[in-house]
């Protein structure tokens, strides 16, 4: 393996039972690259990050993290990492200050020593520094989570769902850290099932069932779309789209916010289809072409 | 001519000197679809614990299917339908067998059940999974088919607490073209979401900020209100009043 490389993954399986979690998985992440892993609930995420953790042994495959074997390696692996679960599990009945004063020590450091890596995100915590974990409010929860992931200064972070059910504000909060902890050279593997944010990312692998849909920078990956794609708005978006699923050349209809984004078997006249819907009797037709977004592109593929 | 299925006034819930809701006033009209948005503690769930009956307010007044939430909480369990963010069929219970189990709970008699059970299946297009066990069903499925047993006894108001949560994008829109069917018929659906896409689906959206409701009004008014582009910045804007708006999580690419 290649000890260049943050994170290696070679052709990783894993099956529970009849159930193939991770199919034929291989990506690398490069030192300092913000990497998302995007893709709904049982998509394989999970499996995923906790093999690379050292906490799950994969049916076939290898991968190493720098220099270190993950199977061959862990004690090095778990030293060198900083791994958040997709649940809360730091220690509801300590306090915000003694979660991390634990978890500092527990890798032989201290706040101290590392202080200037979180405290961009402990200043936000230290007015509840004496509350006790169990009674922080869902964003500031992660947030503490991601200072106690980080306080031994580790070379790789896993993040498993950490923005999962945060509103959308913490979110975009969450995000701004992780930009941070990447200048600081640290690499971060981010799952999400939130396809609004692999746009946040270097790099994204879209995951669904445990298979691999494409790996690319963002714009990469949207530019391999290849249908033409409308976003088509009427006064009656219900009613729009049924009748946009009728029209002889619709591939896909599905509604995007304000909007319904209209995938064509075959690029056509705009004129066409504003003709169409004025005859089913639609008022404020508005057409315009755009570019797919991640979103557009997973349920492309996903199909298929 | 508009029917009130869901009115409250001055409804607020103290913790001590904290207050979780203070002095929401709005009404939800019958067949409507009304999102209820706001950032994570800022009262959503107490306010919804209050409005299903769950928990007993500190003051102002509310109504919801036309019973008081203080005199008759009992009744409104009775005619509302509730979904929760975590997943609450039985696991160990075949399809068929939750369908007939939540019938029961509901009071439904057996010839009705029966009827709704083969109907729903049909619906879902479940057929070959009816006698499976709910655990071995993918989760889109599983999401559908609680949404299905939430309505199954009619209720005049559906709760949807974050029903689309991890679920993949085209089973998503699948779950709201459901909504938007039984709104179409009638019922009233109060749903929670972190999607701001959702949001743009709802007839009208709150949002609290603060135990308070800071907005509310249909997608596009609070987007002419604010001036934005799109419910990502209002919501920001409303969030995070220091922040300028630009440059929200859900920029598209």
């Amino acid at each position: 393996m290649n000890a260049d490389k943050a994170i290696q993954i070679r052709a990783i399986h894993k099956t529970y039972g009849p159930v193939k979690a991770l199919e034929n998985i291989t990506f690398d992440v490069a030192p300092g690259e913000l990497f998302g892993l995007i893709g709904p609930d049982g998509a394989g995420k999970t499996s995923l990050i906790r093999i690379l953790a050292s906490l799950l042994l994969a049916d076939e495959g290898e991968a190493a993290i720098y220099e270190w074997d993950i199977v061959r390696d862990y004690r090095q692996i778990r030293k060198h990492i900083g791994y958040m679960p997709g649940r809360f599990s730091l220690y509801q009945d300590l306090s915000v200050e003694e979660n991390l004063h634990f978890f500092a020590t527990l890798f032989g450091t201290s706040i101290e020593e590392n202080y200037d890596l979180v405290k961009d995100i402990y200043r936000q915590l230290e007015p509840f520094k004496s509350r006790r974990a169990g009674k922080l409010s869902g964003g500031m929860k992660q947030k503490l989570a991601l200072c106690c992931a980080l306080i031994h200064r580790p070379r790789v972070l896993l993040l498993d769902e950490p923005t999962t059910g945060v509103d959308p504000v913490s979110r975009k909060e969450f995000w701004e850290m992780l930009n941070q902890i990447r200048r600081e050279g640290i690499s971060i593997l981010v799952s999400t099932p939130y396809m609004d944010e692999a746009s946040l990312c270097d790099r994204i692998a879209l995951i669904q069932k445990g298979k691999i849909l494409g790996i690319d920078t963002p714009n990469g990956l949207t530019s391999r779309y290849e249908r033409p794609l409308w976003a088509v708005r009427a006064s009656d978006t219900y009613r729009l789209i049924g009748d946009l699923r009728t029209f002889s050349n619709t591939h896909t209809a599905y509604p995007f916010g304000d909007s319904v984004h209209l995938g064509l078997k075959e690029a056509t006249d705009q004129a066409v289809l504003y003709q169409y819907l004025l005859e089913k009797g639609h008022e404020s037709v508005q057409i315009e072409a755009i570019r797919p977004d991640v979103e557009d592109c997973f349920m492309e593929w996903m199909g298929g | 001519m508009m029917i009130e299925v869901i009115t409250s006034e001055k409804l607020s819930k103290h913790f001590g000197n904290f207050k979780a809701v203070d002095q929401i006033t709005f009404s939800v009209n019958k067949g409507e679809i009304f999102g209820f948005l706001g950032a994570n503690g800022a009262g959503k769930t107490t306010a919804m614990r209050m409005l299903t009956g769950l928990s007993k307010p500190t003051s102002g007044m509310a109504k919801v299917a036309g019973y008081d939430v203080y005199r008759n909480p009992e009744d409104i369990k009775r005619h509302i339908g509730y979904m929760s963010q975590k997943f609450s069929l039985y696991e160990d219970l075949s399809v068929l067998e939750n369908i007939r189990f939540f019938g029961g709970i509901y009071g439904l008699p057996r010839k009705v059940w029966k009827a709704k059970s083969e109907a729903l299946i049909e619906r879902l297009g479940m057929a070959e999974m009816a006698h499976a066990l709910v655990r071995s069903i993918p989760l889109g499925w599983k999401q559908k088919l609680s949404f299905s047993i939430a309505i199954l006894h009619d209720p005049a108001i559906v709760f949807l607490d974050e029903p689309t949560g991890g679920v993949d994008p085209v089973t998503r829109r699948q779950f709201w073209e459901m909504i938007y069917q039984v709104a179409h018929e009638g019922m009233t659906v109060f749903v929670t979401t972190h999607y701001m896409d959702e949001a743009e689906y709802c007839h009208r959206i709150s949002i609290m900020v603060d135990g308070r409701i800071a907005a509310l009004g249909s997608p596009d008014a609070l987007k002419r209100q604010f001036g934005t582009q799109s419910m990502d910045e209002v919501f920001l804007r409303l969030a995070r009043p220091g922040s300028s708006g630009v440059g929200g999580v859900a920029t598209n690419i």
